[in-house]
Formats: structure tokens, sequence, C-alpha cells
């Protein structure tokens, strides 16, 4: 926009066509950025240097996870800060990384994954309903009832609700029973794949064919032809 | 300017299009166009290499300038290790965690560290699925035929024959390890079709297909303990008398420490390229998409392949402002959405390989078809509300949740209203010339990923970089692990390094910026 993080150059802009500077406050401190572009381009055009808290930039790895206010709202909300515009009056501060704890497990030796949680996790079933994980979460995911299904085993459900889980982390800060609810989710979510997916047989058949050898009658003529041969082998294929 | 009565010109023209079939292009056609409208056919945007393996090889001029770049590294930094291991991998993607958790699964020690935090990566954004013949109507030899198409037959068959047959254990493995696959109802993997292919072909996870693996990777690396070193991104590579590589000089970007790493094998898994905005070009690639391992491969001697080609993914954003450069799902297009430009007319067939599209939509915006937005940038509609007509409203919500939090963030109903698209610098087609077991021409030294060549040809078909990075993962790691246990850990040196700085002295090669660029400079300086 006015910066070179779109394109790697500045781009010149008519004059017309340039936003407007909004006034924002970067962990306290005031900045005058243009209107509508990300919390992330505006740290860096602030001239913030950023090593940490930045990572696919299009809003799936969680890794800049911010808190921000707007203008004279008492509420403290949370967004990527990749995908995320700035308004005039606005707070932001990235989320320090916090220091929550994952349990690891092997899912194929456990003996009762739905049990299991509770050893692995036990402040699981201390959730006190305060519904405070569901409204930190970026994402908008109902992180509560994730928790409460994992609690009660409906693990298939458990995935469905974390599956727009980037990880961000957000929800565990704000837990009052020490829950890291999306590593619950992981958990439950991979127990699910793992322990009570049915195998797809389709799968299993195919493996089976190419280690039977059956496209080996295909292979050996297709890698014998000339580059003509390949072209009009794979011009003529059927959708 | 009114963004409704733009946006009008694409619900009125609906109708008039679903009656439409496009053809698609026959070569002849194909060709032109692409020589026409291009990127990779802007011969002002090229260069040759000066000097070093590829010397007199044609590439853009940013990765020209990477290739022929100084390392920060004095050659009388002293190499006592800090870290002595089996197996260093660089980079925590989908083929640095494929890669880590097979040479540690065969007992391997292994180092991984990445620049990002784990797991940080193009990987984790790919929506569009994974390309595995499972389907009955599909085989191995189908992939391999349509991948060849797709790359314009200049794909390496070596290792595009071992890609595809091996697609099916890699998604048996990714399902061992929890990762869920949409299902039909009889419990076979569920496919869709892609761009470019004749077989409905792709694994997905709703549109979260690079999440739902990366989680569940990244998980496992954890569950697995395998040494980690986050913000902390590779340097140099470091090499024996014998010239093969022997581990690597690493710097930790929060104290700006050099660590030096005793490596029997390295694998390079550092991702692409899209961070180095190629002719100018917005990209949706990671934060850490600078090319570090091209240049880290290049200075110890590996020659690259095919580094004169890459992708332009048809859909980047283009409107709001805050989604420039990022990826607009391809899925829409499986599904039926058409490209529709100022006119209300559809342009191309859809499903054409990426590169047909891409040029075809530059070709409508620079002959003036395109549409302009308020904030100077000019795209071509996407047209998303035609799924919810098609194939019934909560189409989109069921099929394409994140996309379409992608835009309600900025106030845009995808279900309502067409985005505005224009083609992203989305990947690397070339890169580092490797072996089937990922092995460069240097010995010892690994890539796998988006950072090695020759798989894609010039062209790389959706869906076939998830498998790509889980097949030659597995294959390098596997490899490596085996190789650790038959060779000494080699010398370390910096040889290769001063062979290399002689080189552009001689070929007086002056003002080399300095690489790997490990992340790009966007902070504005005072």
């Amino acid at each position: 926009m006015t910066g070179s993080f779109d394109t790697g150059k500045a781009v010149s802009q008519e004059d017309a066509l340039r936003p407007p500077l909004v006034t924002v406050e970067i962990a306290g401190k005031s900045f005058r950025v243009p209107a509508g572009i990300t919390l992330m381009k505006a740290l860096w055009y602030t001239g913030h240097e950023v090593t940490r808290g930045a990572g696919c930039l299009g809003g799936f790895c969680g890794a800049c996870a911010t808190y921000y206010r707007t203008k004279d709202d008492p509420k403290v909300k949370t967004c990527l800060a990749c995908s995320h515009a700035v308004e005039d009056g606005m707070s932001f501060s990235f989320a320090p990384v916090f220091p929550a704890r994952k349990a690891t497990y092997d899912l194929n030796q456990l003996e009762n994954p739905k049990q299991d949680l509770f050893k692995l996790y036990p402040e699981t079933p201390l959730c006190r309903n305060c519904n405070a994980c569901t409204e930190a979460c970026p994402q908008q995911i109902d992180v509560r009832e994730g928790v409460w299904k994992a609690v009660f085993g409906d693990f298939k459900a458990v995935s469905e609700t974390f599956m727009d889980c980037v990880m961000c982390g957000l929800c565990v800060p704000v837990c009052i029973a020490d829950i890291a609810p999306n590593l619950v989710g992981v958990y439950a979510s991979r127990a699910y794949g793992v322990r009570e997916m049915e195998k797809p047989p389709g799968l299993f058949d195919r493996i089976e064919a190419i280690a039977e050898g059956q496209y080996k009658d295909d292979w050996d003529r297709i890698l014998k032809m000339t580059d003509e041969e390949l072209q009009q082998a794979s011009a003529t294929i059927k959708s | 300017m009114d963004v409704q009565a733009l946006h009008d010109v694409v619900h009125n023209s609906r109708d008039v299009r679903r009656q439409q079939t496009l053809p698609k292009l026959s070569q002849a056609e194909r060709d032109t166009l692409i020589k026409k409208f291009h990127p990779d056919h802007r011969e002002a945007a090229y260069r040759p290499v000066a000097f070093g393996p590829n010397e007199g090889d044609l590439t853009v001029r940013e990765l020209a300038s990477v290739l022929e770049g100084d390392s920060v590294v004095s050659e009388d930094l002293p190499l006592t290790p800090d870290h002595e291991v089996d197996v260093l991998v660089v980079g925590g993607g989908g083929a640095g965690c494929a890669a880590a958790l097979h040479a540690h699964g065969q007992g391997a020690k292994v180092l991984l560290a990445t620049k990002l935090r784990l797991a940080d990566s193009n990987s984790v954004m790919a929506q569009g699925g994974m390309q595995i013949a499972v389907a009955p109507d599909d085989s191995p030899v189908q992939h391999f035929l349509d991948t060849l198409k797709g790359g314009h037959m200049k794909n390496d068959h070596l290792l595009l024959k071992t890609m595809v047959e091996e697609g099916p254990s890699i998604a048996k493995w990714l399902l061992e390890l929890g990762v869920l696959f949409d299902r039909d109802p009889d419990g076979n993997l569920h496919v869709k079709k892609g761009g470019g292919s004749t077989r409905a072909r792709l694994l997905t996870c709703s549109d979260y297909t690079g999440l739902e693996i990366m989680r569940v990777l990244k998980d496992e690396v954890l569950n697995q303990k395998i040494q980690l070193l986050e913000f902390v991104a590779a340097v140099e590579l470091v090499s024996d008398e014998q010239g093969a590589c022997t581990g690597a000089v690493l710097q930790d970007l929060d104290n700006k420490r050099f660590l030096v790493v005793a490596a029997k094998t390295v694998i390079l898994a550092t991702g692409g390229i899209g961070r180095l905005h190629i002719q100018g070009f917005p990209t949706s690639n990671h934060y850490g998409a600078t090319g570090d391992g091209l240049a880290l491969a290049y200075r110890i001697g590996a020659p690259l392949v095919q580094i004169d080609t890459f992708q332009y993914h048809p859909s980047g954003g283009v409107y709001p402002e805050q989604l420039v450069g990022q990826l607009v799902t391809e899925g829409i297009r499986s599904e039926g959405g058409h490209l529709v430009n100022a006119k209300g007319e559809r342009f191309v067939n859809e499903l054409d390989t990426r590169d047909v599209v891409s040029a075809s939509i530059i070709r409508e915006c620079e002959e003036g078809r395109g549409v302009r937005m308020p904030t100077g940038r000019v795209g071509v509609w996407l047209d998303t509300p035609l799924l919810e007509v098609e194939h019934g409203e909560g189409t989109l919500d069921k099929h394409f949740p994140a996309m379409v939090r992608q835009y309600a963030r900025y106030g845009v109903d995808i279900r309502k209203d067409p985005v505005l698209i224009y083609p992203t610098l989305h990947y690397q087609n070339g890169g580092v010339k490797i072996d089937v077991n990922g092995e460069t021409s240097v010995k010892n030294l690994f890539v796998a990923g988006e950072t090695s060549g020759g798989l894609h040809g010039r062209n790389r078909l959706m869906g076939n970089s998830l498998l790509d990075l889980m097949v030659f993962g597995k294959r390098s790691g596997l490899t490596v692990a085996a190789r650790a246990q038959t060779i000494p850990q080699g010398r370390l040196t910096l040889n290769h390094l001063q062979r290399f700085r002689a080189e552009a002295k001689k070929h007086r090669v002056t003002n080399q910026v300095t690489s790997p660029v490990v992340l790009p400079a966007y902070t504005e300086q005072p």
C-alpha cells in the first residue's frame, strides 16, 4: 500500500488513492499509520523489526496472536495481526509466548484414549464454564463446547469443533482452570483419527496393487516413450 | 467508485454464463498464450548467473543476486561444534517435519532448526488438497501423465514416478498419525478434482488440508521429543576436504550468536522464494520464504535446475487491500466458480492449469478488460456466489469455511458477492537438483520440498506440493538415517566458502547482497 511489504518495492500511488493516516497505539506507544493496513503491516510501517510473531502471514499458523482494543471500548479482543485491519484509536500488543504444558503420548499405545485424556491433561474436567476461551478465540471456535465434548468423550465432535484451530494459543492464558484447550483439541482429534476412524478400503487396495506390480506394464510402456509420444498419451486421457 | 455496481456486472451475467461451457485450449493456443502473457517469458526480468554451478543460466534478477550473494560467516569462524548429530534438518514446514520424523523413527539423532516456529510455513496454508491416486478410476500412471502435461513435459520422470507411486503409502502414514481427510459415506477417502487433472484426486480436510496435516506433524515432532531450535536460521553450510557436506552454521535470531552443528548429513527443507517478490509480484508465501536453501546449496556447489520458472497462482487477493497477494483457494474453481472480466464474460476454462489461467487473467487486465478498484489495483472476478446457486445455500460455509472467514474479517461476504483476484507469486517450480532420495550433487547434502527442483517441470499441478513434501521428506529422512550408520562425522571446514569468494572475485562480482536473506526487509527505515 505505502510500504514495500506487498511487492518488495515501494508502490508509488497517486495522492488521490493514498489512504488517510490514522492513530494507533502499539504496545503503549502512539503512531500514525495508513488506514486499513493490517496490524502486521503497521508494525513494519512504524519501524518495528519483526522476528517473532510473524509466520504464514495468511491467517493459518497462529504466530501473530494479538490483543487489541478499539477506541473508547473497554473490551480487549483478540485477532491475528496478519489478518486484521487497523482503525483509528485502536490499541494493540502482540500476545506473549505462553508457557503452556503439552503432554506427550503415543496414540497407538494408549489403553483408552477417552480415559487417558484425564491422565495426560488432568485439568480438562475442571472447566468452570466461564467461556473466556470461546471469547478469546480469533477463529470464533466454540472452544468451551469443544473442551466439554472432549471431557464427555465425543472426540469426533471435538475434531469438527477444532478443525478451524490455528493453534494461536489465545485460549490458554485466559483459562482459570489452566486448561490448554487447543492442545486438548489436537489430542482428541488425533485420537479420533487414529483409534476410531475406519480404514478406507480403496486406499489399501491401491497400495496392494502398486506393491503387486499391477502398473508395471503401464510403466514399462510409458517410460520408454519419447517426449512426443508422452505428449500424445497425456493429451488423450479422457476426463 | 461504486463497488456494488462492479459486482452487479457479475450478478447480472451469471445466468448466461451458467449455460456456457468453455472449451479447453489446444496445446498450440496454450503455448502462445503463455509466451505472450506469462511472467516467465518477460525477458527484461531475467539475467544470467555470473558464476558458480549454474554460471550462464538465466534466472530472475532477484534470485541471481541471492545466488551470487555473500555469507555473513567469516572464514576464520571457529568451527567448534555446539551440536553433534546424525541429521540436521533445516526448516519446520511439511518437508522438514516429514524428514525429521522418518529419520528419528529409524533411530537417527536429529536436530531440527527453523528460523520461525515449528510448522510456520507455506505447508500450513495449503487449502486445495493433496493429490494422491486412490480413486477406482484413477492410477499412479494417470497421475504421472497429468502432472507431466501440467509441467509442459519437462518433469524429471524418475522423481515424478517415485512421487506418484508412493502417494498412497503417504496417505496411509498420515491417517495413522490421525490426519482427518474428508471421507465418502462408504468410508473411502473423498477425492476432489483439481485444475489440470483428468481424475478427481485431491484428498482434503475441508479447506484446511495443510493446517490439519501440520497440526498433526507438529504435535508428533513434539511427542517424539525431537531436538528443536526455533528462531534459528541456517546461514552457511560446512564441508570436509572432499567437498561433502558435514554440517552447518546457524544463527540465533534473538541474540545473533552463531551455532555450529556437526552433522553427518544435512536436509535443507527451507521452502520457497515468494518473499523475494520476483518481478514486483505480491506473494501468497509465508514470512520466511526467501530462498535460503537455494543460496546455501549453491554456495557449497550444488547445481540448481529450472530456476527460470515460477508459479504465479491465478487467484491472489486484490481487494480489499489487506488481502493483496494472499491466496484465494483454487477449490472455488474446482467446484465450478467462474472467472469473469469487467464485461461480465468468462475468458478461460477455469480448470485449466495454473500457468494458463494466470496468463489469461494477465491478458484480460493488460488488454483493458480487467476490473479497476478504488485502490488502483486491477483484477478479474471470481464468482463465489455461483457456488451457492449451483450447489445450494450453505455450500461455501460447508466447503470453504476458511475463505468465508478470510473475507468476512474485512466485511466482504463471499456468499453474496464475488471477489477480485490477480495472479500472485506462489511457488518456485525449479530448485536444487536431487536424486530420488533427495540427495544433491554434494555428498550428504539433501533437499526436500519446494527447495528442490525437477519434479514439477515448468508448472506444478495443484495438490502436488503437499505430496512432494511428504514423499521426499520421507525418502530423504530414511536415507540419511541409514547413511548415518555407515559414515563417520566428517571434518568441519569452510573451504567451499573460500572457493566461492575467490570465484566471485575472479568474476568481478561486487556489491553482493548478503544471503541467505532469512527475513524480508519490510521494516521501514528512518
